[in-house]
């Protein structure tokens, strides 16, 4: 044994705070290299994937809205299309653009709410949108205005923005009047220069500089920018059916982390989110936001996870346009839902959640039960992915002092806005020198 | 001094404790009454108790949440459940008919690796509590309505009558006897404005029991419709499933049957 000088510290800092869950980070380090580097998930597991076995499929997308109180429209969605593949049911255009409407509307809440409550304060350096509110107050209530709007499409449609109750196998249970979604209207045309100007302050902020070969993953589609079809793409050439994703991804369990982690098979980690989305999709985003984009001085795609809130805010714009031409255009549908008789079958489905491409696969019974459910949220997919991120900074870490070596670390997590729930909250940084 | 109030977060989705930052139009103007000194998911900075008002979110599932909260109710003053979790244990409560050994191996392959207790329970199981808003969600206007009680050292009140007699109030139609449908509106507390008749649907019971249930007459009304079995159980075995009314009704439907 080759006795060297053994110096082992550790930095306990705070909690990861402004994430929705619980986490720690513990980074150890010999001689400035990364030796291990755990980001350990603490949320308990709440076990849908057991529980759904023996339920009804048609009571399924609202037991999966509960995995996560800022992303519920996400799980029904996927739910609804695995569920739906296996009934062989068509869906009505009109319904299929209500559906895009009701996505519209959990993306700017949810992506609102991120860049607003959690994100901005760190660069502001600010501990919340409430003290944010002191020095930064135009800013602050323009991001309640947007977020309300947001909050209002999803209600619109589901009764209300957390856990709504009218999505359904099929469509919706009420389809909304177009006076009902014309009121809607004037509220998103009211907020569309509030969604532009939310893209140029946030791209103001002093962005750290990082240049990552990353493997981006997002739905890709024909002709839309993607929520809830297309096929799994990524930077790195994978081009598959959703049916196909086990062929290119596998998910493994950690001993420290109570979500499992993802990676492409034969590579390594990969990154889902608006970021990924703006990078597989800018020719989608239509010329007005892409010259938008282009103003910020960012060039895309962008291999810096720091330009996420960027993207996200790029993201919160072209929902408010969508949804304003969706309303535009629509004209209810002759029934809400398509009805559907229970079969027995497989289904897979993969929506973009705001945080990224969201899995769902179903086996129901010829009397529509749910035989088993396999669900994997963004977040679990990303955690290899943020890992790798951490192991980049870490060896700058030591030289700073505690605050803000942890300052460091919460804001590489927050790029990929961290919904540890559907898997976290608070992290402890360790970083031991051995 | 301004109270102190503190935001806990147990098994949950966040969902509950996210309406105060749904709150849109108050969020600015009730941060400017109260010390928020304790919110890890809106604020960086948490400060240590004790509590004038704590809000607990979420359902004790774990060695250590059964700690924890026994040490947030000795900060605490007041003690507020927010949600069907922490009121009754929510939908991870269905782990309570189940083997937690087999949930375990169905989500993990090495389930040796995940700490876990076989239950999900409501927080007055652990603690004493001050007051129970239900729903999963809570409603926004309900949350203001007691923040605001508790703020001016009034006990609050919220209405515990059923979605039935809130269908009345709003002239909905009738989901059972228009279109059919199995409803608990008749069983379950007013809340949500009884939003799932008014988009022409059965209410799934997400608000907890109403004060005036009378689940016999109920169980028959379900018959009635057909549903029976496990059909029936399963409707009762939901997000407040673990409710005793309910938990006990459901389970003497579940023992006839064998
Ligand atoms: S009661 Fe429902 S909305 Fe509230 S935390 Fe639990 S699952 Fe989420
Ligand atoms: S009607 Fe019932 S299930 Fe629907 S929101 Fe109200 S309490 Fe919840």
């Amino acid at each position: 044994m080759p006795s060297r000088r053994k110096r082992s510290r550790t930095i306990q800092v705070n909690y990861l705070t402004r994430a929705e869950g619980e986490a720690a980070l513990h980074i150890s380090m010999r001689d400035g290299e990364v030796v291990d580097l755990r980001l350990e998930i603490f949320e308990p597991p709440r076990f849908f994937e057991s529980f759904l076995r023996g339920r009804d499929s048609r009571e399924a997308p609202d037991l999966t809205a509960r995995i996560c109180g800022i992303c519920p429209v996400a799980y029904q969605m996927s739910t609804v299309h695995a569920l739906e593949r296996i009934c062989g049911i068509t869906i009505d255009p009109a319904v299929r653009a209500l559906r895009r409407l009701y996505y519209c509307g959990e993306w700017i809440e949810s992506h609102t709410l991120h860049i607003h409550m959690l994100a901005a304060p760190d660069f502001l350096g600010c501990d919340s949108i409430i003290t944010m509110a002191e020095k930064h107050r135009e800013a602050v209530e323009r991001g309640l205005r947007i977020k309300k709007a947001g909050n209002a499409i999803v209600a619109a449609l589901g009764g209300r923005s957390v856990h709504p109750v009218g999505a359904c196998i099929g469509g919706f249970t009420r389809a909304p009047g177009r006076e009902q979604l014309s009121a809607l209207r004037d509220q998103l045309l009211r907020i569309r220069g509030d969604a532009v100007e939310c893209v140029r302050w946030v791209a103001s902020f002093d962005l750290p500089a990082a240049n990552r070969d990353i493997e981006f993953v997002s739905l890709r589609h024909p002709d839309e920018y993607p929520m809830n079809e297309g096929r799994v793409v990524s930077s790195k050439g994978v081009d598959v059916d959703v049916d196909g994703v086990d062929d290119f991804f596998e998910e493994h369990q950690v001993p420290y982390s109570n979500a499992l982690h993802c990676k492409v098979k034969g590579r390594g980690p990969y990154f889902l989110g608006p970021l990924a989305r703006v990078n597989l999709n800018f020719d989608r985003l239509g010329a007005e936001i892409t010259s938008i984009a282009r103003e910020t001085g960012i060039s895309w795609p962008s291999s810096n996870p720091y330009t996420s809130i960027v993207a996200r805010a790029l993201e919160v714009l072209y929902s408010v346009d969508e949804a304003i031409r969706i309303i535009d255009s629509y004209r209810p549908p002759d029934r809400p839902a398509a009805p559907f008789e229970a079969r027995a079958g497989v289904g897979r489905a993969v929506t973009e959640a705001p945080r990224g491409s969201l899995y769902h696969e179903f086996e129901t019974d010829e009397r529509g039960l749910i035989r088993s459910a396999r669900i994997v949220p963004p977040t679990a997919q990303n955690q290899a992915r943020i890992e790798a991120d951490l192991r980049d900074l870490a060896p700058g870490l030591a030289q700073h002092p505690q605050a803000l070596a942890t300052r460091m670390c919460e804001m590489a997590i927050r790029n990929y806005d961290p919904c540890i729930s559907c898997s976290t909250h608070f992290l402890k940084l360790n970083i031991e020198e051995l | 001094m301004k109270p102190r109030v503190a935001v806990f977060k147990f098994a949950s989705c966040d969902g509950c404790q996210l309406q105060f930052l749904n709150a849109e139009d108050e969020l600015l103007r009730l941060a400017g009454q109260v010390d928020l000194v304790y919110f890890p998911e809106a604020r960086s900075r948490s400060l240590p108790g004790p509590y004038d008002i704590a809000f607990v979110e979420g359902s004790i599932t774990t060695p250590d949440d059964a700690r924890r909260i026994i040490r947030v109710r000795e900060e605490s003053r007041y003690l507020v459940t927010i949600g069907a979790c922490a009121t009754a244990g929510g939908i991870q409560a269905l782990r309570n008919w189940a083997d937690v050994e087999q949930y375990r191996r169905v989500v993990y392959p090495s389930p040796e690796f995940i700490s876990t207790l076989s239950t999900s329970t409501p927080i007055s199981e652990h603690v004493r509590v001050d007051f129970e808003v239900w729903g999963c969600p809570i409603d926004k206007g309900q949350l203001l309505a007691v923040t605001r009680s508790l703020l001016s050292g009034a006990k609050p009140v919220l209405p515990a009558y059923s979605v039935c007699m809130e269908c009345k109030r709003r002239g909905n139609v009738c989901v059972v006897v228009a279109r059919g449908e199995p409803c608990l509106g008749p069983v379950t507390r007013t809340g949500c404005g009884a939003l799932c008749p008014a988009l022409n649907r059965g209410c799934y019971g997400c608000f907890g029991p109403a004060n005036d249930e009378n689940m016999e007459s109920f169980v028959k009304l379900l018959a009635q419709q057909g549903v029976t079995g496990d059909d029936a159980v399963r409707r009762l075995r939901g997000i407040n499933g673990y409710v005793r009314l309910w938990r006990e009704t459901a389970d003497a439907i579940a023992a006839q049957k064998k």
